[in-house]
């Protein structure tokens, strides 16, 4: 078997398994009355805290390819960064099920109506106006969505390596904007958001260490991958959306 | 792109060679720091966990029913597991889980209550000395926490009127405040100063002497469990849990308005009466419902928790919007 050959049929599916665990633990919990006496509740904090990690381990990547030159972590990078779309996905729809929809308080046509659709839609958009944790969270969930939808090597072509990369420098906002909305929503003990906010600011921190010492030393070596610097579309499974 | 030759290049261009050699104590500094954080995410951070139910303890002699619990009707009880392991007791930990898990080591025999400021009977009270003369009752009262979750719970106490008649206030007592244990060997929770420890709550002293504030002993029947608040703790039906001081050492009574420690940590969220209301939301989030723990559908949240009809007038003339 070649590297490139353990990387597609056995890292991967087995880096795809491993981050399917913590869902199925949730589930599995969920069902089997392992959680607390409010389950609702604990569903919705685990998808959250779940997507903040994945994003962490997204922003993880480079630094770690650049510190180790371990090149090869370059390839788990999409799937991670969509395993962070699926739970901030998952955490948004559980939001919306057990917060916006049990909290209607009102159902004046039945359950399964359209009055129901609308005032659904409305306490959700009145939550994201009148509540900035909510605002800040919900901003970094739409702005995965876009990363999400051009992670293909279709779009990558299509937008240009360099295009793409400005683009989904969007996942240092949401990352932000996930560390924000969990530090806003405690009620007084913020030791659990400060450790994210830590872990993204270092994160964030050495790409501006790195990107300021190649500005300042732009030695030849360096200056080649000064311009786009991730590669994806190299040894990609897929080639088109 | 203009490729600069070597004699374009300013001195001050060139990286100053402590900062390049810096680069790498940056780079091991930050991956230690990443493996660190990696392991503190992975490990440490279990946010939800079923808890563990509190042994049963002993039974109550004599506990008389009140005409002042809700209607079983339409305020289901919550079970012991439910209000044993789902609780906010920072002084064992800020989950709803950890004091269920850490309140073991908590020792309520032998305890005693300090009396003392605009009283005629100050002095040092063990609970026996507090509970003496007194008929215990089942109060079964709705329980609305500030968070957006309610339960129905069976205490068993005796009203906090007949234990303020027998301390004899002076004239000048216009309040009274309730202080929480403080004892880092006890409470794992206060080693950090997640809030200004002791935990102290007040309230006004025609609050207190309300027939529906009771000080509590008991729950379903039993001596109170420790991660309840054990051995003696408030309550206030009509305001947010966290009015309800736990696992009480020591009473005050007071000419001027106290501060009380969630007020002092964020004044803007927690003000001193605290009372449920629906019309005032919390700056984060909103107070028209609740969940009812084991239910789907939340709740309207009704004025002072439902308790309006009997305490409402406490308040007249007040606007509950400032004075929240």
């Amino acid at each position: 078997m070649t590297a490139n050959q353990l990387v597609r049929f056995v890292a991967k599916p087995v880096v795809f398994l491993s981050a399917l665990l913590p869902v199925a633990w949730i589930v599995w919990a969920f069902q089997a009355g392992a959680l607390s006496a409010n389950p609702l509740s604990d569903v919705t904090n685990e998808t959250g805290v779940w997507t903040l990690r994945f994003l962490c381990l997204t922003l993880a990547i480079t630094p770690l390819r650049r510190l180790t030159g371990w090149n090869l972590v370059i390839r788990f990078r999409r799937m991670i960064g969509l395993f962070a779309f699926f739970y901030g996905t998952l955490h948004f729809l559980i939001y919306v099920i057990a917060d916006r929809f049990a909290g209607l308080l009102d159902f004046p046509d039945g359950i399964v109506a359209w009055s129901t659709v609308r005032n659904l839609l409305a306490a959700i958009g009145e939550d994201i106006y009148e509540r900035p944790y909510i605002t800040v969270g919900f901003t970094a969930f739409v702005l995965m969505l876009p990363l999400a939808l051009t992670s293909t090597t279709g779009w990558i072509r299509r937008l240009g390596g360099r295009r793409w990369q400005t683009l989904h420098r969007l996942v240092y906002a949401s990352a932000v904007g996930g560390v924000l909305h969990y530090w806003w929503l405690v009620k007084a003990d913020v030791s659990r958001p400060q450790i994210y906010a830590v872990v993204v600011a270092l994160l964030l921190g050495f790409r501006l260490y790195s990107a300021r010492a190649r500005a300042a030393a732009p030695r030849p070596s360096t200056a080649t991958r000064s311009g786009a610097v991730a590669p994806p579309a190299r040894s990609s499974t897929r080639t088109s959306a | 792109m203009l490729i600069k030759r070597a004699s374009d290049l300013r001195s001050s261009e060139i990286t100053d060679k402590k900062v390049y050699l810096g680069r790498r104590e940056f780079i091991k500094a930050a991956a230690g720091a990443a493996a660190a954080g990696a392991g503190v995410l992975a490990g440490t951070d279990v946010l939800s966990a079923a808890g563990k139910p509190a042994p049963h303890g002993q039974k109550l002699e004599n506990v008389q029913k009140s005409p002042l619990s809700v209607d079983p009707a339409k305020d289901k009880l919550n079970s012991w597991e439910d209000i044993t392991t789902y609780n906010n007791y920072y002084e064992f930990g800020v989950d709803k889980d950890s004091p269920s898990l850490t309140a073991g080591r908590l020792k309520t025999s032998p305890w005693t209550v300090a009396v003392d400021g605009e009283c005629a009977k100050k002095g040092n009270y063990s609970l026996e000395d507090i509970l003496k003369g007194e008929t215990l009752e089942e109060r079964v009262y709705r329980l609305r926490c500030v968070e957006r979750w309610s339960m129905v719970i069976p205490w068993v106490g005796f009203p906090l009127a007949n234990l303020i008649k027998r301390m004899e206030p002076t004239s000048k007592a216009q309040f009274i405040e309730f202080q929480t244990l403080n004892d880092p060997s006890q409470m794992p929770g206060v080693q950090s100063p997640v809030l200004n420890w002791p935990y102290r709550e007040g309230l006004r002293l025609d609050e207190a002497m309300h027939p529906l504030t009771i000080l509590v002993v008991g729950l379903y029947g039993e001596v109170l469990p420790k991660q309840d608040g054990a051995p003696i703790r408030l309550i206030v039906p009509w305001k947010y849990g966290f009015k309800s001081a736990k696992s009480i050492v020591r009473i005050r009574f007071l000419e001027k308005q106290p501060l009380n420690t969630w007020q002092e940590s964020a004044p803007s969220e927690y003000g001193f009466y605290s009372n449920v209301n629906p019309e005032r939301d919390h700056p984060r989030w909103s107070q028209a419902s609740e969940r009812r723990i084991g239910e789907f559908f939340m709740r309207r949240t009704l004025m002072f928790n439902g308790y309006g009809d009997q305490v409402a007038s406490l308040y007249s003339g007040m606007d509950l919007k400032k004075h929240y």
